[in-house]
């Protein structure tokens, strides 16, 4: 119903689009001179015919299902249920009135369903009804108005620009907001567990917190050790660490190679296929990793006599740098190339060869954009998941030797919050006590390297 | 003295030939100024000189170019070692983002021309004062060479070039990106620096030709039309093209 109407709509718009223009050509043919081009004539009457459209759904949307609610459950006032059973009685008669109800029929809830299905018919045919009215009447009324004088531009143009501007909202707000549920649920977590013990206990088990029976006060004392976070994120730096290890020095020399050494043909085919590495999905490289990588360096360090967890962090490190090097390898390439070619010439109408010069010159001159490039790699290995979920494990070890298995602050997140969770509950907030973490220490980083990277671009345009 | 010997330059960017036959011998301690309307191949030409077409893939050189009596084109010569007796100046102030200092120790630095610190100091004083910028710079040696004015950076750069000794210095239209000030100041430097080295400018202003060389070649469509000394070309070229050229019918 609603999809016919709305496509009702549309073409509703496309004709008054139509019947705008054809008006300006009309008019045009009177040797009158236009203030716009007639497309905008043709604009100017779409938009008057979506804006009521768009405000009487949107007003439907908001009130429709409260004032529906609220008519049906008038049938029951005053016979002393509580407000529980009163929204229970109702979810109840709007099951039914689906079809999908399961439970006991009562004739109470029939004779509710039945009045939903009647207040739904009436509401939906009058929604039709408004909407075309309106349309009609506000289109009718825009196109009498438009004459060749009319200003009609700068509606379109406002019009366009609000439009845009509500889009560029929309992502802003619900970034906002995803930033605010972070901050309130951190709170909650941090009214239980002191900021201290989080910040610095070396103990990290929130397993302990299943076992609590939910009848139980919460008593503080006995989360005491459990949510240490250092082990974690020591964990995550760690790995990122062995990351970075492999992916600097391979995208780096990678990213130097395609930029001034490879001819242009090697470049036009390496470049794409070291981009293809970008993109991977990370729980394939995750399984590369759990299955391929972390087995064979157990074998390896069996038989060298070495003491090595299939899931060890060098594993997982290890696939992650594979996974990071495209990053860093296409943007130190953007960056070199972007240095100027008459820098190039200088060096070398001096006689110096290529090393000196992209030693001397080019790789002092490039590098503020490399490191940020680097930069933007460590955030993301600091908030890589699926390659840690799959192969470092799960244990939160306080560790420094890669070759043992240590658990990161995504993968601890997946692990607190995989399966059913109780929302108010220590252990469900500490997930958003590491995500604000992994937040603030992933943002650090990339205001730092966006600003290298600006001020680098600076310099050269 | 002919310093340098052309002989018989062909140059082909990929298939497009974009020098013919250029033959042209140069004069050791003078100007010569080679000009010409744009795309006429006398900046290529210069860049046949020290072989910086070798950084361009598609382009290839024959013919000889014989420098000392030595042929640069041929396969033993060492382009690092030209390159150290050749210098160039651009037509863009190019200098290091580095500071002063270090633009201009930039070339001996990569020939190892200098045992000790002092001997560097004396190399990059010296070098700015014949490029007549060492009493605007000496206090800031140390600051980047990119925060000076346009026609500071490019008596930097023409220190930087001559830091190494070249015999013979390559300026690509090197005032055309400056203002008529800095422009005088660079022209006065070419007269004092041909005392010591040869010189070779592509320029676009016929008035800076006529001011700064002794020697003048017109280049026109790939070709050589004529070449001979300033004063002739200038006053009576053989040729009618570069009769038109020089008194601005064309071009």
């Amino acid at each position: 119903m609603n999809l016919i109407l709305f496509t009702f709509i549309v073409l509703l718009g496309f004709t008054s689009y139509y019947f705008g223009r054809k008006k300006a050509y009309t008019i045009q043919s009177t040797k009158k001179r236009l203030t716009a081009l007639p497309q905008f004539y043709g604009y100017y009457l779409a938009i008057w015919c979506a804006i009521p459209a768009f405000i009487i759904f949107s007003l439907w949307a908001i009130f429709e299902p409260t004032i529906v609610k609220l008519l049906i459950l008038s049938d029951y006032s005053n016979q002393g249920y509580l407000d529980d059973e009163l929204n229970l009685l109702y979810e109840k008669s709007k099951a039914l009135s689906r079809g999908q109800f399961t439970g006991e029929i009562t004739p109470f809830i029939e004779a509710s369903a039945e009045k939903y299905l009647s207040l739904r018919s009436i509401a939906q045919s009058s929604k039709v009804v408004i909407v075309l009215s309106a349309i009609i009447a506000s289109v009718a009324y825009a196109y009498k108005r438009i004459s060749s004088n009319s200003r009609t531009r700068e509606p379109v143009e406002k019009f366009l620009n609000a439009v845009l501007f509500t889009a560029s909202l929309a992502a802003i707000l619900t970034t906002v907001g995803i930033v605010f549920s972070l901050i309130f649920q951190t709170i909650d977590f941090f009214k239980v567990i002191p900021l201290f013990d989080f910040v610095f206990g070396t103990h990290w088990y929130p397993a302990k917190a299943f076992v609590r029976d939910s009848s139980e006060v919460l008593d503080p004392t006995m989360y005491s050790d459990t949510f240490g976070a250092v082990p974690i994120f020591a964990g995550t730096f760690f790995i990122a660490f062995i990351a970075m290890c492999v992916a600097i020095p391979i995208g780096l020399m990678s990213g130097i190679y395609l930029a001034e050494y490879a001819s242009t043909k090697v470049r036009q085919y390496a470049k794409p296929l070291i981009e293809i590495l970008a993109g991977i999905p990370t729980v394939v490289y995750g399984f590369f990793a759990a299955l391929t990588v972390g087995p064979f360096l157990k074998e390896l360090g069996t038989s060298m006599g070495l003491e090595v967890s299939a899931e060890s962090a060098l594993a997982a490190g290890g696939v992650m740098g594979i996974m990071i090097i495209p990053f860093i390898s296409s943007l130190s390439d953007d960056v070199i190339t972007s240095v100027p070619q008459s820098l190039r010439d200088g060096s070398y109408a001096m006689g110096a060869t290529k090393s000196e010069t992209i030693k001397r010159v080019i790789f002092p001159a490039a590098l503020p954009g490399i490191v940020g490039s680097i930069l933007l790699g460590v955030s993301r290995a600091i908030g890589e998941t699926m390659i840690v979920v799959m192969a470092s494990g799960l244990a939160a070890n306080l560790t420094l030797n890669p070759l043992e298995s240590t658990s990161t602050i995504t993968a601890q997140i997946v692990v607190i919050l995989i399966g059913d969770q109780a929302f108010g509950d220590p252990k469900t907030q500490a997930a958003f006590a590491l995500g604000m973490s992994l937040f603030l220490v992933t943002l650090c980083l990339n205001i730092v390297a966006l600003r290298v990277v600006k001020k680098y671009r600076e310099k050269y345009e | 003295m002919i310093k340098i010997k052309a002989k018989d330059v062909d140059v082909f960017y990929g298939k497009k030939q974009a020098l013919f036959n250029i033959s042209l011998d140069i004069e050791e301690n003078q100007v010569t100024a080679l000009i010409g309307p744009s795309g006429c191949g006398k900046s290529t030409f210069l860049r046949c000189l020290n072989r910086m077409n070798d950084v361009i893939d598609i382009c290839s050189v024959k013919g000889e170019i014989l420098i000392n009596d030595f042929n640069i084109n041929d396969k033993s010569c060492d382009v690092v070692r030209l390159r150290e007796k050749i210098g160039m100046v651009f037509q863009k102030p190019n200098p290091f983002p580095k500071t002063l200092y270090e633009n201009v120790s930039y070339g001996p630095t990569i020939h190892g021309m200098a045992q000790s610190k002092q001997e560097m100091d004396e190399i990059v004083e010296t070098s700015l004062k014949k490029a007549a910028l060492w009493d605007e710079v000496k206090d800031r040696l140390h600051e980047p060479g990119t925060g000076l004015s346009g026609g500071q950076q490019q008596r930097l750069c023409i220190a930087r070039a001559i830091s190494v000794r070249p015999e013979v210095i390559l300026m690509d239209e090197p005032c055309s990106a400056l203002d008529p000030i800095a422009t005088a100041q660079i022209e006065e430097l070419i007269d004092e620096l041909k005392k010591e080295h040869t010189i070779i400018i592509v320029t676009h202003s016929m008035a800076q030709a006529a001011r700064v060389s002794q020697n003048t070649g017109f280049f026109h469509l790939g070709q050589l039309i004529e070449h001979g000394s300033t004063d002739k070309i200038f006053k009576n070229p053989d040729n009618k093209k570069t009769q038109d050229y020089i008194t601005g019918r064309f071009g």
